[in-house]
């Protein structure tokens, strides 16, 4: 037997950029307990639809929680309360019935407001383009197995290269800083062998380019809590400190690594 | 990566670097490198809390010994440098740091309230609609903008008190520190004002300890479960030390009584002094 839940629900609506925005208050009656927090929005917006209102626009794509695409800061946490979750995959039994919920978008100054609930994450996409690649010429395809890797640094790249890119360790930020997203993005690279070449220069560019739209870490932590593939602190650590060897390097060996 | 809907605005730097200085002056114009600076300066400053609480433990000792310990830093380098050359070069080294500190602090602080949508002056925190609900951030991490600033206050207050004696006036003995702290304390607002500011340093000490490891890339699995233990004893030690002084003379345990010299006569501390 699948429980229903009546729910109040307190949405941004803000018509283009330049709108200051308002909160809006919605009623969402009858929603069966095994939606996602997106198909509860969608129940929403069939009857904006039907009653000839203009339906909340917010982000989507996959649905299960491996593109990054869904946002939403949910009763102030990002992709809401639950641990490890994105938005598309927060089911609706975790509310209870009566419960209100105030839904905004992710906030940050490089993360503009398109409309309603989708925001601009573009800025991720300057400091991928900044380093987030191995561009060296690696002749033609080789043996598999020919790059010997440590398990460990593979397994420790593995949980790098989980960021999905969603930005809501930025949203989470008091500071509205990125240092989980692009430490996560270095270390992919940074901790296997493939990537060493580049490192020092990697590490240069992207954090530059970080800066130019981000604010600065004050080790909260609150990124790690709120982000859905448990991206660790730990990454921060290591970009800190491959940062100024890089500054370093760069001045010594002229490019080298 | 999130492909969303494209604006241009969301490209658009928010910051950007006129120039770059030579190296190694760059580093200091990134925010990473401010962090550092930040860390290494509050490695000094703590390094300076810590000995100037234990060098003022000589206070239980009584007036003399506090006194022979004013002088041995006044003293420091032995015959090597002319008198208070090296406690000179330290002040001077410790004033430098706390400007390089507040500076970086300051600037990156600034950096992340323009980053922040709705964000307010202070805590550059920016603003939801609903009640944000931290998880990981502290009541110490949150509050750095503030007890930072209560301790440069402090700071000054406690420089115009103990060593420039600017209002205890005719009280104010140079040279016999003891008395001085003692009739200083004594007045209960201003010993007041020393557990306030005592908390907050340690406030600000317990979320830096931990927090500097991060900043200068001090990190490794197998010993970061240590990082929160070794701030909550330097945050702690810290506090029981620097909260005794006033503690035990609004007291009464350290008072002007029973002393061997007469309050103000320095010969006498110098004379005693000498015995040791
Ligand atoms: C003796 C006094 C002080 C000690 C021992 C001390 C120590 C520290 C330490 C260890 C950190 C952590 C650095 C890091 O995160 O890497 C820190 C951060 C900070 N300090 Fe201090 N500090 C002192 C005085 C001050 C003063 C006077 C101010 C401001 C007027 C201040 C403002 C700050 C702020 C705002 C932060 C955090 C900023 C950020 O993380 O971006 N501190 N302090
Ligand atoms: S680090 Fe986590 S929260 Fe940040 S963008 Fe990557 S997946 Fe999202
Ligand atoms: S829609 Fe792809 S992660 Fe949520």
């Amino acid at each position: 037997m699948t429980q229903e839940l009546n729910l109040t629900l307190q949405v941004w609506r803000q018509d283009g950029s330049s709108d200051p925005g308002h909160f809006e208050t919605y009623a969402a009656n009858g929603i069966s307990e095994d939606m996602s927090f997106l198909e509860m929005l969608d129940i929403i917006n069939e009857q904006l639809i039907e009653d000839e209102q203009v339906p909340i626009e917010f982000d989507h794509d996959c649905r299960e929680g491996i593109c990054g695409t869904c946002s939403l800061m949910i009763n102030g946490q990002a992709h809401g309360h639950e641990k490890a979750t994105t938005t598309c995959q927060l089911h609706m039994r975790k509310f209870k019935d009566g419960d209100t919920i105030v839904v905004e978008p992710f906030r940050a100054r490089a993360f503009p407001v398109v409309r309603d609930l989708v925001v601009d994450r573009s800025s991720f996409d300057r400091i991928i383009e900044a380093g987030g690649y191995i561009s060296i010429n690696t002749g033609a395809a080789s043996d598999a197995n020919l790059t010997p890797v440590p398990k460990e640094a593979a397994d420790t790249s593995f949980d790098a290269a989980a960021c999905i890119g969603c930005g809501a360790c930025v949203a989470a930020c008091p500071n509205s800083a990125a240092q989980l997203f692009t430490s996560a993005k270095l270390a992919h690279l940074n901790l296997i062998p493939q990537g060493q070449s580049q490192r020092f220069e990697r590490t240069e560019t992207m954090v530059d380019t970080m800066e130019t739209f981000f604010g600065s870490c004050t080790n909260h932590g609150e990124c790690h809590e709120a982000c859905p593939k448990e991206i660790s602190l730990d990454f921060i650590a290591f970009m800190n400190r491959d940062y100024v060897k890089a500054k370093v390097k760069n001045r010594k060996l002229a490019g080298q690594t | 990566m999130a492909a969303t809907a494209t604006n241009p605005q969301g490209s658009t730097p928010i910051f950007r670097r006129k120039w770059q200085l030579p190296f190694p002056l760059n580093i200091y114009q990134s925010s990473i490198g401010r962090k550092w600076v930040m860390a290494l300066t509050g490695i000094g400053l703590l390094g300076f809390v810590i000995v100037h609480m234990i060098g003022n433990f000589h206070i239980y000792e009584g007036p003399v010994q506090l006194h022979e310990y004013a002088e041995t830093l006044r003293g420091l380098g032995g015959g090597l440098f002319p008198r208070t050359f090296l406690l000179w070069l330290l002040r001077i080294g410790l004033a430098g740091m706390f400007l390089l500190h507040i500076h970086s602090a300051y600037s990156l602080k600034e950096r992340s309230r323009k980053a922040s949508d709705k964000a307010d002056f202070v805590s550059g925190e920016k603003k939801y609609g609903s009640k944000r609900d931290y998880v990981a951030a502290n009541y110490a991490s949150r509050t750095m903008r503030w007890t930072g600033p209560i301790v440069l206050l402090y700071l000054l207050f406690h420089l115009a008190d103990l060593t420039w004696g600017w209002w205890l006036g005719d009280e104010y003995v140079l040279g016999d520190p003891y008395h001085n702290i003692v009739a200083s304390l004594s007045s209960l607002p201003v010993a007041i004002i020393y557990v306030v500011a005592n908390v907050a340093l340690a406030i600000h000490i317990f979320h830096g300890t931990w927090s500097l490891f991060q900043s200068l890339g001090i990190n490794n699995p197998k010993y970061n479960e240590l990082r929160r233990s070794l701030a909550k004893g330097v945050a702690g030690i810290i506090l029981v030390g620097n909260l005794s002084f006033p503690v035990l003379v609004t007291a009464g345990l350290v008072d002007d009584d029973n002393r061997k010299c007469e309050v103000g006569d320095v010969a006498c501390l110098e004379h005693e002094a000498e015995k040791h």
